[in-house]
């Protein structure tokens, strides 16, 4: 199901819009198109530099579609709108950058707690506070992660290139809806307005998941359960008749509140943990380059994955055993698989736009014995291969 | 003692009977406003599964949720009108309300409140005046009377109270009206309205908090805060021949603005049909 059971008029819609075929855009417009293909009908958010083009995109392309552009009066309200409509049954996006997504956290916590589908694209911008506002940077790693208060798990996708944004876009969108649960694409202001070659696919090319919804009454009633086993409640739609309560204060199974027993608090948020912890199939995603007989790893995600890349081909070339992984969900990390590669590698070099985020990460799954090191830089200039390539040559 | 109020209190059927009974001090005005918006819906013959209700955070946040039998939406603090905004698009057939308080609607969300009586979107809010912050203990609130007494005000409130309808009349709503607990029929009748009326809808009720407000103000029992209200009241039409410095202090009741305007997601929607039609996108 595309959007509320209304699948193939989309589809002619989308088809009808949207050749498929070769286009030069934006990754801000790309991300908005793979939004549109995923099935998101509804669109809150507030205007910021460097993600403005996506809001510009959808008020533009959501009509057509049948669906809803608001403008909210700023970022706490557009999330808010967001949760409030992923509760009538809708597919919800917006995009910001670090001031706006400072203001997100109360509510994006709210999701989490509500187990509320939704998707939030934070094109990175540097700072601290404002910083520099039109200059990209990966500085949000952390905020993405815990930005919210509480114990509190979290998924986020990072794409790597204007193509890549547009599938990255589609997943968080399966993975939101699958796992009942709020996903941060944590995206960057350089790839953000870099133009590059893209495919727009068939409709039918792109698989589209829609949320579990209630198979009985019984199961209604019950919105915060864990019927199947998979720590996935079905959810109980606004508007059905089922009366449902959603609260972000601790509630029990049939979402009553109750925050003075231990263990009703002790149990739902250890099964909204057991969600993500127990459905990794569904999200974990990385790729490897060169890893076979790698002597050296770079690990490296986003917008710096890519000369990440180019430095490893050209080191490869000058013979070094160099080789590269990038998360492409970076929250959970995918540490299980960076120990076992650390234990073939003397040495792990991190590049990436800011002074050391996802190497914290790395570090927490690397034994003392092997060389970890840093390649950072920030002031909104991407690293370059010579950069990184530096690197290598220096731990060769 | 409680199985026989329950049993004889005929708005029971709209309520969650098991998170009954409510958290609500006795003598909170809250239990009027429940009684008052219940009495409403049953009127009107509103089924409960058209409707939607939505709160924020604080004593008043409660009145309806989790108790109303309907679809409940707890959101977090302030945030009540913005989570609703949302909801109304999803289901602009559906009614949906929020009730909360003055410290929720107005000081942390006001901006919500006043932008959504600007884009007159079809939600009808009932705020909860009772001058403070009850659930947090009693501190001073931008509606807390100039003078008065609180527990982050321990000397007097130097502030000036919010005039919250006349703020949202002025900011384009579809209806306002402001009545007190102590004038029940006039505000079952309001809230009807307020639920029929197309477009954004405020009822403002001045409320009593005996525990938080009257304590600390020389009003320990909920009635003298009732006889307060009654004695202070000033009908709208009367309070048009006031000046400022008599109208001070008072509580002006009555209808404050009830008018026709487009309204937020039937002009979206609207959109929507002239950029389908635009662009042929119509069903062929
Ligand atoms: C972001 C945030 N700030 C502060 C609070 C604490 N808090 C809870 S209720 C409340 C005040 C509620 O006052 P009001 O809306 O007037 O409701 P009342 O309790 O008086 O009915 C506050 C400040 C909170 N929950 N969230
Ligand atoms: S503290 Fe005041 S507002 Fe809260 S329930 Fe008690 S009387 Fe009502």
């Amino acid at each position: 199901m595309i959007i509320r059971g209304d699948e193939p008029e989309q589809i002619r819609l989308l088809r009808k819009l949207y050749k498929k075929g070769n286009y030069f855009m934006q990754g801000n417009e790309a991300v908005a198109y793979g939004a549109l293909f995923a099935g998101c009908r509804f669109y809150a958010g507030y205007p910021i530099t460097p993600s403005s083009e996506i809001a510009e995109t959808m008020a533009k392309e959501l009509p057509k579609l049948g669906g809803y552009y608001l403008q909210m009066e700023d970022e706490i309200a557009s999330i808010a709108a967001m949760v409030g409509a992923s509760w009538t049954g809708f597919k919800v996006m917006t995009a910001t950058a670090g001031p706006g997504f400072s203001l997100m956290q109360e509510n994006l916590g709210y999701a989490v707690m509500t187990e509320t589908p939704l998707v939030l694209v934070d094109v990175q911008r540097s700072g601290p506070s404002t910083g520099q506002a039109t200059k990209g940077a990966q500085g949000d790693f952390f905020q993405a992660r815990w930005g919210t208060h509480g114990d509190h798990p979290i998924i986020a996708v990072s794409p790597t290139s204007v193509e890549d944004s547009f599938w990255e876009t589609v997943r968080a969108f399966n993975i939101a809806e699958k796992l009942r649960t709020p996903v941060v694409v944590l995206f960057d202001g350089i790839i953000a307005h870099a133009r590059e070659r893209i495919r727009i696919p068939d409709p039918e090319e792109v698989e589209v998941t829609y949320r579990k919804l209630p198979a009985n009454e019984e199961e209604a009633k019950l919105p915060f359960g864990d019927p199947h086993g998979d720590g996935v409640p079905p959810m109980p739609l606004f508007g059905h008749g089922y009366f449902t309560h959603v609260t972000g204060s601790t509630h029990k199974e049939n979402g009553l509140r109750d925050v003075y027993t231990p263990e009703v608090h002790d149990r739902l948020v250890r099964r909204i943990h057991r969600k993500i912890e127990q459905n990794k199939h569904v999200y974990e995603k990385y790729e490897e380059y060169f890893t076979d007989d790698a002597e050296i790893l770079v690990v490296s995600w986003g917008v710096t994955a890519r000369p990440s890349l180019g430095a490893v081909l050209k080191a490869r070339e000058e013979g070094i055993k160099v080789g590269l992984f990038v998360p492409k969900t970076v929250h959970p990390f995918p540490g299980e698989r960076v120990r076992e590669l650390s234990k073939k590698v003397r040495a792990i070099l991190v590049p990436e736009m800011n002074l050391g985020q996802l190497i914290l990460e790395v570090q927490r799954f690397v034994n003392d014995d092997v060389l970890l090191k840093g390649v950072n830089k920030i002031g909104g200039v991407p690293l370059t291969v010579e950069e990184i390539l530096r690197e290598i040559r220096g731990v060769a | 003692m409680a199985k026989e109020i329950y049993s004889t209190y005929p708005m029971v059927k709209y309520l969650r009977k098991e998170a009954l009974p409510t958290a609500l001090c006795p003598g909170c005005g809250g239990g009027t406003v429940l009684n008052a918006f219940a009495n409403a819906v049953d009127q009107l013959k509103i089924d409960p599964r058209d409707l939607v209700v939505v709160s924020g955070i604080g004593c008043s946040a409660w009145i309806a949720s989790p108790y109303f039998l309907a679809d409940t939406l707890h959101t977090t603090h302030g945030r009540a009108i913005a989570f609703a905004t949302g909801v109304k698009v999803g289901l602009p057939d559906k009614k949906v309300v929020v009730i909360s308080g003055d410290g929720d609607l107005a000081s942390i969300g006001g901006n919500h409140l006043i932008h959504a009586a600007r884009r007159n979107i079809d939600i009808t809010v009932i705020l909860v005046n009772n001058f403070i912050y009850g659930m947090t203990g009693g501190q001073v609130a931008p509606t807390t009377p100039f003078g008065a007494r609180t527990t982050t005000s321990p000397y007097r409130n130097i502030e000036h109270p919010l005039q919250i309808s006349e703020t949202v009349a002025a900011a384009g709503a579809s209806y306002v009206a402001r009545w007190t607990t102590a004038h029940v029929y006039q505000l079952i009748e309001s809230i009807k309205k307020a639920l029929t009326v197309k477009g954004f809808s405020l009822v403002e009720v001045i409320s009593q908090c005996p525990v938080q407000f009257g304590r600390r103000n020389r009003m320990k029992e909920p009635a003298e805060m009732l006889r307060w209200f009654l004695k202070d009241s000033v009908p709208i039409s009367k309070a048009r021949n006031m000046s400022p410095e008599e109208l001070e202090g008072k509580f002006v009741i009555g209808e404050l603005v009830n008018r026709e305007r487009p309204e937020f997601t039937e002009e979206l929607n609207k959109l929507i049909d002239e950029v389908q039609e635009h662009f042929g996108l119509r069903e062929e």
